[in-house]
């Protein structure tokens, strides 16, 4: 899998507390692989090391072909990141702050404003190119991450948790957008507790207290039931276990 | 959208980059009209005031580079220099605590460049907002006739440029070893006060080991009092080779610290997210 995103044997310590352990997991090009797991599960972490804020001798994370640890500034080249924390400048415009990101990735003049410009139409943002981030609304500013880090045409997108704080329609749209870059043939890594964002024929990891519980097909994995009573079930509320079984 | 691209990994890939980062933290300056006048105003308050008050009580002998007496004026502009670039280093750390506090520092730590690259276009970055602030002050100076020789305002830049790069680079291994930004003032005020008045900003070193003699070494050996004089050499158009030596030393140590500090082996952001 050439142009996917290939985890191995991924493990990392915050000191004596195991934050993951031994995660392995493949998302393939032109899926929507959502990494689902409660508060603590590990997710932020696995995105740390992912796109290597932090680093860990044990494990390998290949990104389209290149491993990351031995060529990490060709695999952070193949990657687009939406950040669980906004990372705008509130007092730059829409456009100046894809510009800037584009120049961090070696693309300027004429090739850089094309490269925006095609971004914001995608996410339908190209009229708000002028404007001030601090003038958009939660949702438009998440479109606005969003169109930043597809700027480079990359071949994985993660986005860690991008939804926090929208609300629903902003939500679904956000969602609704990011399925379809999947299915356009984009390799997605889309962190979420929320199993809403989910759909049936999504590919789906469960991460529970830093260990892939499951890894398949969404319908598969809910067995005939709903997923959230599912997702409960597995990662340990007794309610739902009760009402889902074993 | 065309996908499987090569990341273009090329030399003026990197001046892009550099670019960028000067560009927005030039643009971040100028939506920030308080901080460029704060920035003015303190020098100028102790220029025009504490150096008015302290003119009758401080006597100066002439010592180099000086040819003549001087008044107290005269002398407190290297350091009033030097005061200037020591808090924007450390007003830029602050704003890289914040930056790792919201999120932007990442977005600048993954994109596809050496870390040390990344980090050393941010210290060019805030140095360049510091020369030119400094540049403001002495153009003020200049106006209450507090003058230098002509050929003094150029021979300075290197020395700010390298003093700036210093102090930036302190700030910036500040930065990432101070976890949260509220531990940030305190820092704040462990560096910068004791390096300023434990330094030859606002009275010549001679001064001090009247009183004491060991204030005197410990602000010898400041590696913000070298800065001080550096630039007060660079001023009057003359080379401090010691001073030059010390500055670079320091320089090379604090950037050695902020990558060691920025090493994702470390881990920086190794914090619960």
């Amino acid at each position: 899998m050439t142009q996917g995103l290939t985890v191995a044997d991924l493990s990392f310590s915050y000191g004596a507390r195991r934050a993951l352990d031994g995660v392995s997991f493949a998302c393939a090009p032109g899926r929507f692989t959502a990494l689902l797991g409660p508060n603590g599960a590990g997710k932020s972490t696995l995105f740390a090391l992912l796109t290597r804020l932090f680093t860990t001798p044990s494990g390998t994370v290949t990104i389209a072909g290149h491993d990351l640890s031995r060529h990490p500034r060709r695999a952070l080249g193949r990657m687009g990141i939406v950040f669980q924390q906004p990372t705008l400048d509130l007092d730059l415009t829409v456009h100046q702050n894809l510009h800037y990101f584009a120049a961090l990735h070696g693309l300027s003049g004429r090739d850089a404003r094309v490269r925006i410009d095609r971004s914001l139409d995608r996410l339908s943002m190209a009229e708000r190119a002028g404007e001030r981030v601090r003038d958009l609304n939660g949702g438009h500013r998440r479109r606005t991450e969003l169109a930043r880090a597809l700027i480079h045409a990359p071949s994985v997108l993660l986005c860690d948790e991008p939804t926090v704080g929208l609300d629903a329609a902003s939500r679904h749209a956000i969602t609704a957008h990011v399925h379809d870059l999947a299915r356009d043939g984009l390799t997605v890594l889309w962190a979420t507790h929320l199993t809403d964002e989910i759909r049936p024929d999504d590919h789906l990891l469960v991460l529970h207290q830093g260990r892939i519980l499951r890894d398949g097909t969404a319908s598969r994995i809910a067995e005939g039931v709903d997923l959230s009573d599912r997702f409960l079930a597995l990662t340990g509320a007794p309610d739902a276990a009760d009402r889902v079984g074993p | 959208m065309r996908r499987g691209r090569d990341c273009r990994i090329r030399p003026v890939t990197w001046l892009i980059a550099l670019r960028a980062i000067v560009a927005r933290e030039g643009l971040r300056f100028l939506h920030q009209r308080e901080r460029f006048l704060a920035a003015l105003v303190r020098p100028l308050v102790w220029l025009l005031v504490f150096a008015a008050g302290f003119r009758a009580a401080l006597g100066l002998s002439i010592l180099p580079p000086y040819q003549t007496y001087i008044t107290y004026e005269t002398y407190i502009v290297p350091g009033l220099c030097g005061m200037i670039l020591l808090f924007n280093g450390m007003q830029s750390s602050l704003s890289l605590v914040y930056d790792r506090e919201m999120g932007s520092m990442r977005l600048l730590l993954t994109a596809p460049l050496p870390r040390w690259w990344l980090l050393l276009s941010k210290l060019i970055a805030s140095t360049a907002i510091s020369v030119l602030q400094v540049y403001a002050f002495l153009a003020i100076a200049l106006a209450f006739g507090i003058e230098m020789p002509p050929w003094g305002y150029l021979t300075v830049l290197p020395a700010l440029v390298l003093a700036g790069l210093m102090l930036g680079a302190l700030g910036l291994a500040l930065s990432s070893l101070v976890k949260q930004l509220e531990n940030f003032a305190g820092v704040m005020n462990f560096v910068i006060f004791p390096m300023f008045f434990l330094s030859s900003a606002l009275y010549p070193l001679w001064k001090m080991a009247e009183s004491s003699p060991l204030l005197r070494d410990v602000s010898a050996a400041n590696p913000f009092s070298h800065a001080v004089e550096l630039i007060r050499f660079a001023l009057y158009t003359e080379l401090n080779a010691a001073a030059l030596l010390w500055t670079l030393l320091a320089t090379l140590a604090f950037a050695a610290l902020a990558l060691w500090g920025y090493d994702p082996a470390r881990g920086l952001v190794r914090r619960k997210g």
